[in-house]
């Protein structure tokens, strides 16, 4: 192994009552990733994530974090272990202050001055977020309610963050941001696994990227050779091109 | 007396009828906002909290209308029947909730609800069997002291009901504001699957909320047998169904708003029935009901129940 391994999925099948949804999906997060997983509709990234955080529970094959294996430790237990979720759509608790949705992010952490020092660090990562701890998350904008979301994961003091689509419904001056803030935290030494719709941007700053169809990885590599493979620039990076010209 | 007067009066005795329903309905609200479910089995934890409350004050030697005890051991006994009322009661509503509601939580439909009312039943017969059906007198240890302000009568009684009810209410919100568990519970009536991912444990989360609304339960049958100086296997019914009615008009699931819901709700028996009729009271409560659901389902302050998506 080239790097650390963080996070391992090896032949992973999972199942929704009958329906089949991942089957043997093999992936790999190493400590300093930012990992992209790219793939069409319903192919099963959102399911992969729920894995990750323990929601979805394998039918067959193995998580491991760390070196080990983590199929039946319970969501809280693997956020004690340093996976934090940014959750589809965000997911803030509305009618909680900006504040208190960090205070959530540190749910399975002992309130100290660690807190505190993390508190500062997100502060420090979005002025905007400092702003606005006294408002209701719900009144937030897109971009605003993204960014604390992304807070609330860091709360965790997580190893790994799993991101679902953390761009999607965000204005382009707030893509850029979010994306800039995935790389400065990933440099700060926090492995990033996320799925993203906007593969051209994602690709970008990613060290590597699977391709997910219907269950299957059916492509993976560097962020780079797939950014280049012809396949992908039809499937994925189509209009993107054009812009590009 | 004066018509003033008689408002006045109803007014106050309205107040402690409220404060009774306010931590009835606050249990009804705790558990809808966390699981969408409608708990009819607080109907009766209510009546066993009354019964419960009267064994411990009997068993501080406090019976009848015989004064046993004065000043600090009278008070210090009955905070002491509140405290162990509220306990025995809130674990009434976590053994309930554990082996009667949690094997349904992945079951769709009214089936949890359904369950409720069996278990609700199952009190409700255990207690007339236990009882043969009698009503029992409650004592009233408490001095007999009236106050007099402008031909309104203020009995003591009244404003110890009313502090203990404020007091619990206080406590209850401080402890859903600021806890962290009081947080993990709003975090889960706000969107479980979040808070799930936040690392909360849904389940500690509802019984910490069926712990809360059982042990006021308690509280308010208590709160019942000392008002009324009786108690009986058949007052969760209609003390329930007012309070219910206290959780809707105020906003299912939301905390002040069954506070609010069973102040409006005491009042408006009191007054309602020295303006038209006793027997009109419940028509009056239930219409209050029915037009909250048609006219402003989330009711006054607003409904919260949790994101399902
Ligand atoms: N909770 C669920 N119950 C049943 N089927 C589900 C559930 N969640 C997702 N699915 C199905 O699983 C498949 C993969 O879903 P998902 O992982 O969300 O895809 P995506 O790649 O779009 O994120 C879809 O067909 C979806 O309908
Ligand atoms: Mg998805």
């Amino acid at each position: 192994m080239p790097e650390e391994t963080l996070l391992e999925f090896a032949g992973v099948h999972t199942h929704y009552g009958d329906l089949h949804v991942l089957k043997g999906v093999d992936y790999t997060v190493a400590r300093d990733d930012i990992v992209v997983l790219l793939g069409g509709n319903a192919s099963g990234k959102s399911t992969t994530m729920k894995t990750i955080m323990g929601t979805v529970t394998p039918s067959k094959g193995e998580v491991r974090f760390r070196g080990a294996p983590i199929n039946r430790l319970s969501t809280s237990e693997r956020v004690k272990r340093g996976i934090a979720p940014v959750l589809e759509a965000r997911r803030l608790f509305p009618r909680m202050t900006v504040y208190e949705n960090l205070e959530m992010g540190a749910y399975t952490r002992k309130r100290g001055p660690d807190f505190d020092e993390d508190l500062e660090r997100v502060y420090a990562l979005f002025p905007r977020v400092k702003e606005r701890r006294q408002q209701l998350a719900g009144t937030l904008s897109g971009g605003e309610q993204q960014m604390v979301a992304i807070g609330r994961a860091l709360m965790a003091r997580p190893a790994l963050i799993c991101m679902d689509e953390p761009s999607m419904g965000l204005s382009p001056r707030f893509v850029e941001i979010v994306f800039g803030i995935i790389q400065t935290i990933n440099r700060q030494g926090v492995a990033i696994f996320m799925v993203e719709q906007n593969a051209h941007m994602a690709l970008q700053i990613a060290s590597r990227g699977y391709v997910l169809q219907t269950g299957r990885v059916v492509l993976s590599g560097p962020a780079a050779d797939l950014a280049a493979n012809p396949a992908i620039r039809e499937a994925y990076l189509g209009e993107l091109q054009v812009e590009d010209s | 007396m004066t018509g003033t007067a008689v408002f006045l009066q109803q007014l106050v005795n309205g107040l402690s009828l409220g404060a009774m329903y306010a931590l009835l309905a606050l249990g009804f609200t705790l558990v809808y906002g966390i699981l969408e479910l409608i708990n009819f089995a607080h109907f009766n934890v209510f009546m066993v909290g009354a019964f419960v409350g009267l064994i411990v004050l009997q068993s501080f030697g406090l019976q009848g209308q015989t004064v046993l005890l004065h000043g600090a051991p009278l008070v210090l006994a009955l905070l002491a029947s509140l405290a162990v009322t509220m306990l025995a009661s809130g674990v009434l509503g976590v053994l309930i909730e554990r082996y009667t509601l949690r094997p349904m939580r992945n079951v769709r439909g009214p089936m949890a609800m359904i369950t409720t009312i069996g278990v609700s039943y199952i009190l409700f017969n255990l207690v007339l069997l236990l009882t043969n059906a009698q009503a029992l007198n409650y004592p009233d240890p408490m001095p007999s002291v009236d106050y007099h302000l402008g031909g309104v009568t203020i009995r003591l009684k009244a404003v110890i009901i009313w502090v203990v009810a404020a007091v619990l209410m206080w406590g209850l919100n401080l402890f859903v504001r600021r806890s962290r568990l009081g947080k993990a519970m709003r975090a889960v009536a706000q969107d479980a699957e979040a808070a799930r991912m936040m690392g909360v444990e849904v389940d500690q989360v509802v019984m910490i909320a069926f712990f809360a609304g059982s042990a006021l339960a308690g509280a308010a049958g208590m709160i019942f047998g000392l008002y009324y100086n009786f108690t009986q296997y058949s007052i969760g019914y209609t003390a329930g169904l007012r309070a219910f009615t206290a959780a809707v008009l105020g906003g299912i699931g939301n905390v002040p708003g069954a506070m609010v819901g069973g102040l409006l709700i005491g009042l408006i028996e009191t007054i309602g029935s020295q303006y038209i009729a006793a027997k009109w009271a419940d028509v009056i409560i239930f219409s209050i009901l029915i037009f909250t659901l048609v006219f402003r389902p989330a009711g006054l302050l607003g409904a919260q129940s949790p994101n399902r998506s």
